[in-house]
């Protein structure tokens, strides 16, 4: 999987890995052996979180998963949980169920597929703005009111708030928690809401899901790469997504990754029905 | 009022052989004044009885005992199981269950565990998960009423044990990583109807701060601090949650309460001082008015969520009497306050402490040690203490009789090292690589008696794990704590010698409490059940080999699930 990486993210998950492999402690763990139930495919998704996934089977992830249920001869089950803190722990890892359609490859908390689609952080703009930005180094964003979401680990958050922080960009960000109002749907999409309604001008995001809501939006909208792909001092904003099952579960993984293989062309199609934006090698598209 | 060795006083209502609420009184003591149990017998404490509370997640509640009855609030779904005490063997008395909403699972995910509930005048006060406050009838268990006072699907939850003073209870709300605003909220008793509500970040008028505000230090004066002290309209989604201990001083008719971290912004996003998280309020408990408030971490670099206890004492300082509050604090200083108007008096670490270098007394300002800055991609080693702070929630016991506190806490550093992929809501992202790792001397916690007058340690205990349980003192002299590997221990007050111990079915994180029984025996209870930020490991079946899971603090704790499993169960202890 390595292969496909551009040089720099394969450098960040070399260091990652041996930053883990030194400090694992030595107590023998006591992970579930689960034994996965005939003729179905559980998956551990979001209710409410398109374009990923909901309830109603409408995301990108549900047709992924009923396209390789359909080639293993099983049927989807869902195990519904809201993707937060203690996600995988509640789900994935308690063995309520055995896939998770998206992670970033090389995720700790999985054992991951080869990726199979890459994506980017975008800008998000109305386009009858005409920002045309591309790059983090614009001076417009000086001046811009800029939407990014907030995550709120510790010493930890999403690619865009780092990247203004350190131009120092601040008084003109507004901050959008990234889990929003559960009980409104699709949470994280409010960011799309407020450049559209122009409440901000612009919005840093995930790829996939200023894609799918701009493309959804009654205002037409612009969605482009950022770049750098990586900036200083090494912060990525593209990465690769593979699917995750617990780890151990190797059958699991090399079957999904086989279907995978196979059904490439229908993936990258259903993709593309989502408009997620994607990245191959290294350059934008 | 007692005059103790040290010259630590305290003022606290007659000895009654209940426990109404977790601090045992306003000043929060957690001291019992009964005797019966002293060092020169509890060799012979034995078990009495025990119940099961059949919940496996972590256990931090004290139990309260009012009107020969004693009520449990268990972690989520947070049942409440009140067992007559009047019968052999404390059979239920009545069971009660409020059914939490389950249909957003995974949005309040991380902190299912519950503080406990308070008894007044006949009725039983507790709060949910899912943001509701519920008042009932302690002798049947009937609901009286029941307020929803946050959103769980705005990240809101509740933890902590409200506090009745008069004809109020109050209560805070937990969930700054998910970008809530802290609060704290007055119920009237009688109702359930909301008499205030005071904010912890924006303007002066949501912060209930008027003309009688006077905080000591100029760094908290000025007009709507809790806006400009933040960048743009970042203290709308800016933490300073309100999720720990409440003490109460009726002279003054002040509450006295602290605030969490501001979150969930990174450090570098937030410039200022982030008014008015990581510190502590006092207020008026009719109007919630704020008298004054000391910030003890300002613009917080290290998730020192200051909701720890308070503990109100009379102190001599410098030949004179101070009415004071002691408080162990999460940046790993002892601090002395004047509690008539926010002046620091003296704060002195209590814990190896690497990342600030002391308090400026002028000022108040906690002096940083730059160097020990987190930031994304950087390498930065040994921050002391780590993000549970030198202490947590777990509270502190006085004795008015030795004069001394005695304070459970953990002993953990942590290093930034390296980048990790991560995943939210359909979002990548890298992260720091969190590691937390014992700090000197190898033990992961620490039990110890501190002189609030010398300023110092007088002994200490060392644990191997953090002591994430609370702490009881009682007139006989002996201390009670428990370890997370469930231990449940009593020494002696003066030296810390184990005098006896038990080794209960799980470990232990709750509060232990003693009472006396209507056969008019001393008893002592705690509840074990592993769990917790520091127990995450064994109640949320966390992989040892994800170091970097529950923040960074499996990595702490990865040999913790070869000592202990999960499983709630009450402990009641008496002499034959």
């Amino acid at each position: 999987m390595c292969s496909r990486f551009p040089k720099e993210i394969k450098i960040l998950f070399l260091l990652a890995a041996s930053a883990c492999a030194s400090h694992k402690p030595a107590a023998v763990a006591t992970v579930p052996q689960i034994t996965r139930p005939a003729g179905v495919l559980r998956v551990c998704a979001d209710p409410n979180n398109l374009p990923f996934s909901n309830q109603r089977g409408e995301g990108f992830e549900n047709k992924i998963a009923e396209l390789l249920a359909h080639d293993l001869g099983e049927r989807v089950e869902y195990t519904w949980w809201a993707q937060r803190r203690g996600f995988f722990r509640n789900t994935l890892k308690a063995g309520m169920c055995d896939v998770v359609m998206g992670v970033p490859a090389g995720f700790e908390m999985a054992l991951t597929t080869k990726p199979y689609y890459r994506s980017s952080y975008v800008f998000l703009s109305r386009k009858d703005r005409h920002l045309n930005l591309g790059s983090l180094d614009d001076p417009q964003l000086r001046k811009l009111r800029i939407g990014v979401q907030i995550i709120g680990n510790d010493q930890t958050n999403a690619p865009p708030a780092h990247a203004l922080t350190r131009r120092n960009i601040i008084d003109n960000v507004k901050g959008f928690t990234l889990y929003g109002d559960y009980s409104q749907p699709n949470p994280p999409a409010r960011i799309v809401d407020a450049v559209a309604k122009g409440d901000i001008d612009l919005a840093i995001v995930w790829g996939p899901l200023a894609g799918y809501f701009a493309k959804q939006s009654h205002v037409p909208m612009q969605v482009v790469p950022v770049t750098p792909q990586i900036d200083q001092p090494f912060l990525p904003f593209v990465f690769d997504i593979s699917m995750g099952v617990r780890r151990g579960d190797q059958d699991l993984r090399d079957q999904l990754e086989q279907v995978l293989e196979q059904r490439r062309a229908d993936i990258d199609r259903i993709l593309e029905d989502y408009k997620v934006p994607r990245v191959e090698g290294g350059q934008g598209v | 009022m007692l005059s103790a060795p040290t010259g630590a006083s305290v003022t606290t209502p007659a000895e009654d052989g209940q426990w109404t609420m977790p601090a045992k009184n306003y000043a929060s003591t957690r001291f019992s004044g009964l005797e019966d149990i002293n060092t020169g017998n509890i060799s012979s404490l034995k078990l009495a009885w025990s119940f099961s509370t059949g919940i496996v997640r972590g256990h931090e509640a004290a139990p309260i005992v009012a009107n020969n009855t004693m009520f449990i609030v268990t972690p989520y779904p947070n049942i409440i199981y009140a067992l007559d005490l009047t019968r052999t063997g404390g059979p239920v008395k009545w069971k009660y269950e409020p059914n939490p909403q389950a249909s957003a699972q995974g949005v309040a995910c991380c902190d299912v565990v519950n503080r406990g509930g308070v008894y007044s005048d006949g009725k039983l006060f507790f709060n949910t998960l899912d943001n509701h406050t519920i008042a009932l009838d302690a002798a049947t268990g009937k609901l009286l009423w029941k307020t929803q006072v946050g959103d769980i699907n705005m990240g809101e939850s509740m933890t902590m044990a409200p506090l009745v003073v008069k004809d109020k209870v109050l209560v805070g709300n937990s969930g700054g990583e998910f970008g809530v605003r802290g609060w704290l909220t007055a119920l009237n008793t009688s109702d359930g109807k909301i008499a205030w509500r005071a904010y912890h970040t924006g303007p002066d008028a949501d912060v209930l701060i008027g003309p009688n505000f006077h905080p000591f230090y100029p760094s908290d004066q000025g007009k709507d601090l809790g806006v400009t002290s933040w960048p743009a309209d970042a203290w709308k989604i800016g933490g300073g949650t309100s999720w720990g201990w409440i003490s109460y001083d009726p002279e003054q008719n002040l509450i006295f309460y602290g605030t969490g971290n501001p979150g969930p912004w990174n450090a570098d996003q937030r410039p200022g001082d982030n008014k008015w998280t990581c510190g502590i309020f006092a207020r008026d408990v009719d109007t919630g008015q704020a008298r004054w408030f000391y910030q003890f971490s300002p613009h917080d670099l290290h998730d020192y969520d200051a909701i720890n206890e308070q503990i109100l004492m009379d102190l001599p300082v410098n030949g004179q009497t101070r009415k004071v509050l002691v408080r162990p604090e999460r940046n790993g200083y002892v601090y002395v306050i004047d509690r008539t108007n926010g002046q620091v008096l003296s704060a002195n670490p209590f814990a190896y402490v690497t990342t600030s270098k002391g308090v400026d007394l002028n000022t108040g300002h906690l002096i940083y040690n730059e160097e020990k800055k987190g930031e994304v991609g950087k390498t930065v080693r040994e921050i002391c203490p780590a993000a549970p702070g030198a202490k947590d929630w777990q509270p502190s016991a006085f004795s008015p009789r030795t004069g001394l506190m005695y304070i459970p806490h953990q002993n953990l550093c942590q290093d930034f090292e390296g980048l990790e992929a991560n995943y939210i809501t359909g979002t990548p992202y890298v992260g720091a690589n969190v590691r937390m790792y014992a700090g000197p001397g190898g033990n992961r916690g620490e039990f110890l008696a501190w002189d609030p007058v010398k300023n110092e340690k007088v002994w200490a205990i060392r644990e191997n794990f953090p002591v994430w349980s609370g702490a009881l003192v009682t007139a006989g002299d002996v201390v009670f704590y428990g370890t997370m590997d469930g231990w449940f221990r009593a020494v002696d007050a003066r030296n810390g010698n184990v005098l006896w111990q038990f080794k209960c079915g799980s470990g232990i994180i709750g509060q232990p409490i003693s009472y006396r029984g209507p056969d008019g025996k001393q008893y002592i209870a705690i509840l074990s059940g592993v769990g917790g930020w520091s127990g995450a490991i064994v109640a949320g079946g966390l992989d040892p080999r994800d170091a970097t899971a529950a923040l960074g603090f499996v990595g702490a704790m990865g040999d913790l699930p070869d000592y202990t499993a999960r499983g709630g169960m009450l402990y009641v202890f008496a002499l034959p």
